[in-house]
């Protein structure tokens, strides 16, 4: 019993040594822990996780299904197309859910003990940001092996599929700032959830994920082929289809960084005034 | 307990807040609160619902920035310092809670590891404090089968865990049985007895009672009374005279019948024809009942109440508990016309 509180001997006030800053290390080690409670309640809440799971498998084989024919001739044809563009769709829909559950969060009680708790105030924004990528492993992971059963058959061979795996969860957590900044900001969680898939929609379906830029209209080719998930979806059909690491990784990469640098800020500043 | 006031005399207070001010719109929802609190002592905040007493706890608990005044704990401020304060304090509140999806140990553990302690020693601190509050047996259950006492008990928990020198507590009987509400006074008297001291709020004069050395009473931002349970108690009598007039309108005459007699003022209740009169002296008592009967009021009801939170309320405010979130204050010696 010693180690109870209630037993023991409050040290005074004045006896404490106290700082008014938070350190780097106490920083990361804060946010881990946030990462942590993250993972716990995807733990505690499988149902949480239909999205990554049910959804993948959902959405491939519907738009094999549907689309194959229509697309490429027949399903099969379809899949190299399909796989890569319906990936990206999945873990960068995923990434919305950050934003609804970082605002479902902040509304909670616990929350306000974090900000009565001497910690680094990012620390539950990194945490959940952090957690938040499991859930788009376990999307990726998943989509690729519906594929797998529907004849995808990738033919740089697994190495490149994972590479390419890194880049999609690379750039969803990039983009998933976006989102975050939506949840800080936005007054409920349903409204985080509006906003985020008006932005997302276009973003996804505007782009290279589900048929051949040639057959849109040419006004909303040279768009489409501006929207850096067109460039996500092309690099990682390169990857995975012939093992290639070309420019459109870079492109990628580079579009991540931007919202990454833009929104960033923005989230954390926004982030900051009300934690 | 080591007593800091010599080497530093300032910081006999555990916390000093002058003028604290918050508006949420134009409500003023704490509007100019003054609180001393003595390290080492257990202070309670009497006030209804609104009056400001969990707005007045977020400011002290650095979670919400007042928007006037200002506020120590510990010599600290809770503005410039508040990350110090935040070492220094444990907040247990319906709006500071745990994590509803995570079990009693899961959320413990996880603030042990926010406040820094390593994997073993917070899963330690977990079970340390699971056992100290009686929660062993509900360590792995969901809380949201956690029943009230238990919810309550493992907030306190939380708080705890950094044994922290000041621990405010928002209510933190509200919704218990008579049970439960004895094991945390007796929680709470245990914490003091450590060192710890405790500023609690509660709607409950008996509670303040019990466990508070000095009490301030709050109504609508500001606090209306300030004092040991002894003044307070003695301001509205040791107990109260309770009369109920067969016509209201004889409201005025009988209150000056009080004034005349008794030396004290009546204050007419919303309900009609009701008026409570402090008893400082029961002998007197048998002569206001024969003023009244030669003065031609009657009487269609008598009774001797203890002080109550409505009966402070009424003497201090003129206003009873039900109606203090009315717009229109209402004066003790008003005419009685609402009907209740």
């Amino acid at each position: 019993m010693s180690t109870a509180s209630l037993s023991t001997t409050i040290t005074p006030g004045l006896d404490r040594p106290l700082k008014n800053r938070t350190s780097a290390r106490q920083t990361v080690s804060n946010s881990l822990t946030m990462a942590y409670r993250g993972l716990l309640k995807i733990k505690r809440t499988p149902e949480q996780l239909v999205d990554v799971t049910v959804q993948p498998i959902l959405f491939t084989v519907m738009f094999t299904v549907l689309f194959g024919g229509a697309i490429s001739g027949d399903m099969a044809s379809y899949l190299p197309l399909l796989i890569p563009g319906i990936l990206v769709q999945t873990v960068l829909t995923t990434s919305v859910v950050t934003g609804v559950q970082l605002r479902e969060d902040m509304d909670k009680g616990v929350f306000d003990r974090f900000k009565s708790l001497p910690i680094a105030r990012i620390s539950p924004l990194v945490g959940a940001l952090l957690a938040d990528t499991v859930r788009y492993a376990i999307a990726t992971t998943i989509t690729w092996i519906v594929g797998y059963a529907l004849g995808y058959r990738p033919e740089a061979g697994l190495g490149y599929v994972v590479l390419a795996s890194l880049l999609i969860i690379a750039c969803a957590w990039s983009i998933s700032w976006i989102f975050a900044f939506f949840g800080v900001i936005a007054r409920s969680a349903s409204s985080v959830q509006g906003i985020s898939m008006s932005v997302l929609f276009p973003l996804t379906f505007l782009s290279n994920a589900f048929v051949p830029i040639d057959t849109l209209p040419t006004w909303l080719q040279p768009l489409v082929n501006l929207n850096p998930i067109s460039h996500l979806i092309t690099a990682v059909r390169g990857l995975a289809d012939t093992g290639t690491i070309g420019v459109d990784v870079l492109l990628a990469l580079a579009g991540a960084a931007v919202v990454v640098l833009v929104f960033a800020p923005l989230t954390v500043r926004a982030y900051m005034r009300k934690a | 307990m080591t007593i800091p006031s010599l080497a530093h005399p300032r910081t006999d207070w555990a916390i000093e807040a002058t003028g604290l001010v918050k508006t949420f719109g134009a409500n003023r929802a704490v509007d100019g609160v003054d609180l001393r609190v003595r390290t080492g002592t257990v202070y309670g905040v009497l006030g209804p619902n609104g009056a400001g007493k969990s707005t007045t706890i977020s400011m002290l608990a650095t979670l919400m920035r007042p928007d006037g005044g200002e506020a120590r704990i510990f010599g600290h401020d809770v503005v410039r310092e508040a990350q110090v304060v935040r070492q220094l304090i444990g907040v247990t509140a319906q709006f500071a809670s745990v994590d509803e999806n995570l079990s009693a140990t899961e959320n413990l553990v996880i603030f042990g590891r926010l406040l820094g302690l390593n994997r073993r020693e917070a899963a330690a601190k977990a079970t340390a404090l699971l056992e100290e509050f009686n929660l062993t047996e509900a360590a792995r259950r969901p809380l949201k089968r956690f029943s009230g006492g238990m919810r309550r008990r493992l907030d306190l928990a939380a708080s705890l865990i950094a044994q922290p020198p000041l621990i405010f507590l928002d209510e933190p009987t509200t919704g218990l049985d008579p049970r439960t509400r004895t094991q945390m006074w007796d929680t709470v008297r245990r914490l003091v007895a450590n060192g710890s001291t405790v500023l609690l709020t509660t709607q409950m004069l008996d509670e303040a009672d019990q466990l508070a050395d000095r009490i301030a009473v709050i109504d609508r931002g500001r606090v209306v009374a300030e004092g040991t349970a002894d003044d307070l108690k003695a301001s509205v009598g040791t107990a109260s005279l309770q009369l109920r007039l067969t016509n209201p309108a004889d409201t005025t005459d009988a209150l000056r019948a009080i004034q005349t007699v008794l030396g004290s003022a009546g204050t007419a209740a919303p309900q009609a024809g009701r008026i409570t009169v402090p008893m400082t002296d029961v002998d007197r008592v048998t002569e206001l009942l024969l003023t009244l009967r030669d003065a031609g009021i009657s009487l269609t009801e008598m009774s001797v109440q203890k002080p109550t939170l409505d009966e402070v309320f009424l003497t201090i405010t003129g206003r009873g508990v039900d109606d203090a979130a009315s717009p229109t204050p209402t004066t003790p010696d008003h005419e009685v016309s609402a009907v209740a």
